[in-house]
């Protein structure tokens, strides 16, 4: 699943311009209701809650390994 | 820079031989040149051999007295393995350089992504290889003391241009004091910070990207492939980025990129560089001693300018344009820039095109250029997040990346592929039909054959046409028909096999190139495609020729 990654990249690019659009104070709440309407689109809530969980683990640290 | 107490061509590894300027008659204070090029780096140095390589002589100036103070440019492409193949100077680079097809990403010391540019049996070269710049002059040098007809004079400088409708004359000076040269063409290869184009007048234009980078060499016994490793948000350089290349003599780069605002003499100090580059090899497991060969910082910038040609004058390499190192297209856009204006001029200084011929040169190279900036601009905001935005982004999908698939890509630097050059006037439009192989502008495949061969190795040195199964006499008529508009015009015929064809038994070049039975492909001396016919009149194409030498008006 997935869209393809020129896809992807498109909205990664549009993606750091709102937030800078959206400045510093507003920037939470943009990305709040961005997710909320990405949720509502996806229209499933397995994966809609899947994707919370996912982008919650990224957030930790990954434990520092040596880089061989 | 050097460690205190080293001399700036103190190297480790690298003897820098020390070049006397030219010995002249101080009575002579003007001579005539066909060509001169100013400034002997990697990029005027193939112009040169290029020019020769057509029987064109040049007057190559050099202000310094030896080769480049330090590795800097290190990565050279396939492509630039080809030009450098076409010169007669490839083998020396091949036993030298490192080659390598592999890179590794790593986000907080946790390996993100291992990708692989593209490779494969039918190419002949990799497609990078690493060797620091003080060996790719001297590996050129070598090639241009062989050639007996280029008259490389170091020490020497211009000081002035005086642009004329059939020339330019150039004022030189060197340790024994002034002269001026009228040269018919002037090939200015003197780098980012070019004299020339400042005594044109001319300045690049563009954008400076935030991010500034010390790159640093290192001399090490490290048990490590030839990998390019960029290293995300390391412990060593918290959330900045690092790269390391492997290089030949044990020689390691490692670039790291420096905290906004940092001040930079304090980044460049000795002290400093240490220190960095020391917990940069002890995050990366290397506990054994290493010493520290050269240092210099970097920061990323667009820039080129509006125009590669002005009258007599062409700007190829650094002089033309800046770009961002994380493409790898400095240098080898340099050399594909001194390769295709040697054989254009080459045509024109005989006779054998007009100087419409010329007036594609700064279309195709300042394409290529652009093509580099949206690249490079994706590759600098990753590397180098420019604003919150950009670096929030970034960030996700990096932490993504160690566990999901879908955010990899970002990760990979993208290092480019060649460019097409689609609508110049140096191509022709593209004929209908073709179900695959290269369109016009695009490099021609490469194709390994059953004797061990490449089908690049059978190219001419001027325009090849290459024939597929023709009807008997058709072959005959075309290589006459095009060797009156080129005399170095190859034919190459490709077909089952018997006297002068190059057998494809298992119709693989067929294949590669999307030909039929009486299908036609000619390709220019830079391995590009001119254009192609499925199975039509090859007097169509023998006519786009000569608008391509020529002109429309012709």
């Amino acid at each position: 699943m997935g869209m393809a990654f020129e896809g992807l990249e498109s909205f990664y690019e549009a993606l750091a311009v709102a937030i800078d659009e959206a400045g510093p104070s507003g920037r939470d709440a943009m990305l709040t209701r961005l997710a909320l309407v990405l949720a509502n689109e996806l229209g499933d809530r397995d994966k809609a809650l899947a994707a919370i969980a996912a982008s919650l683990k990224a957030s930790e640290d990954p434990p520092s390994v040596p880089l061989r | 820079m050097r460690p205190a107490g080293r001399g700036e061509l103190e190297s480790l590894y690298f003897d820098y031989p020390h070049f006397e300027p030219p010995v002249r008659d101080p009575a002579v204070v003007e001579e005539r040149a066909r060509v001169m090029i100013v400034g002997a780096g990697p990029v005027g140095l193939v112009a040169a051999l290029a020019l020769a390589r057509e029987g064109v002589a040049s007057i190559l100036l050099e202000r310094k007295d030896t080769f480049n103070d330090g590795s800097r440019a290190i990565c050279i492409a396939r492509q630039s393995y080809h030009i450098l193949e076409r010169i007669g100077a490839v083998d020396r680079f091949v036993d030298k350089s490192y080659g390598w097809t592999t890179g590794r990403s790593f986000y907080r010391g946790r390996q993100i992504l291992e990708f692989r540019m593209p490779h494969g049996a039918d190419e002949k070269f990799l497609p990078m290889y690493n060797l620091e710049q003080q060996y790719i002059e001297q590996f050129l040098w070598e090639a241009v003391r062989e050639s007996g007809l280029i008259d490389l004079r170091w020490q020497s400088e211009a000081t002035a241009i005086d642009e004329n409708p059939d020339g330019v004359t150039v004022s030189v000076r060197d340790p024994k004091g002034d002269y001026r040269v009228k040269a018919e063409w002037l090939l200015a290869a003197d780098g980012a910070r070019s004299a020339v184009r400042a005594l044109c007048g001319l300045r690049l234009r563009g954008d400076n990207h935030e991010g500034r980078y010390v790159i640093a060499d290192v001399q090490m016994e490290h048990d490590y492939p030839t990998v390019r490793r960029a290293l995300f948000d390391p412990a060593s350089n918290p959330g900045r980025t690092v790269l390391i290349h492997r290089q030949p003599d044990n020689i390691w780069r490692i670039d790291y990129q420096l905290e906004d605002g940092e001040d930079e003499n304090t980044a460049l100090s000795e002290a400093h560089v240490r220190a960095m580059v020391g917990a940069i090899l002890k995050e990366i497991g290397h506990d054994k001693p290493w010493a520290l060969e050269w240092w210099s910082i970097y920061s990323a910038n667009t820039l080129a300018l509006d125009d590669y040609r002005r009258g007599r004058i062409l700007f190829i390499g650094d002089s033309a344009h800046v770009v961002p190192i994380f493409g790898v297209r400095g240098l080898n856009n340099g050399l594909a820039d001194a390769e295709n204006a040697a054989w254009k001029l080459a045509r024109v200084l005989r006779g054998e095109a007009g100087e419409a011929l010329l007036d594609s040169y700064s279309p195709e190279r300042r394409g290529a250029t652009l093509d580099v900036f949206a690249n490079a601009t994706k590759s600098a905001r990753f590397m180098t997040p420019p604003t919150q935005g950009w670096r929030l982004v970034r960030d996700a999908a990096l932490a993504l990346a160690v566990d999901h698939d879908f955010a990899r890509p970002f990760a990979n630097p993208r290092q480019m592929t060649p460019y097409t050059y689609s609508g110049s006037p140096a191509t022709c439009a593209d004929e209908d039909g073709f179900s695959g192989g290269p369109p016009p502008g695009a490099v021609a495949v490469n194709v390994m054959l059953g004797d061990g061969t490449w089908l690049s190795d059978h190219l001419g040195i001027g325009f090849t046409g290459v024939l597929f199964s023709p009807r008997a006499g058709v072959a005959a008529a075309m290589g006459a028909a095009l060797a009156r508009l080129d005399p170095r015009f190859r034919l190459l015929v490709i077909g089952a096999g018997g006297e002068g064809v190059l057998a494809d038994t298992d119709g693989r070049i067929a294949r590669a190139y999307g030909a039929q039975p009486g299908s036609f492909y000619l390709l220019r001396p830079d391995m590009h495609v001119a254009g192609r016919l499925l199975h039509g009149d090859p007097g169509r194409l023998v006519a786009s020729m000569k608008t391509i030498l020529w002109g429309k008006e012709a």
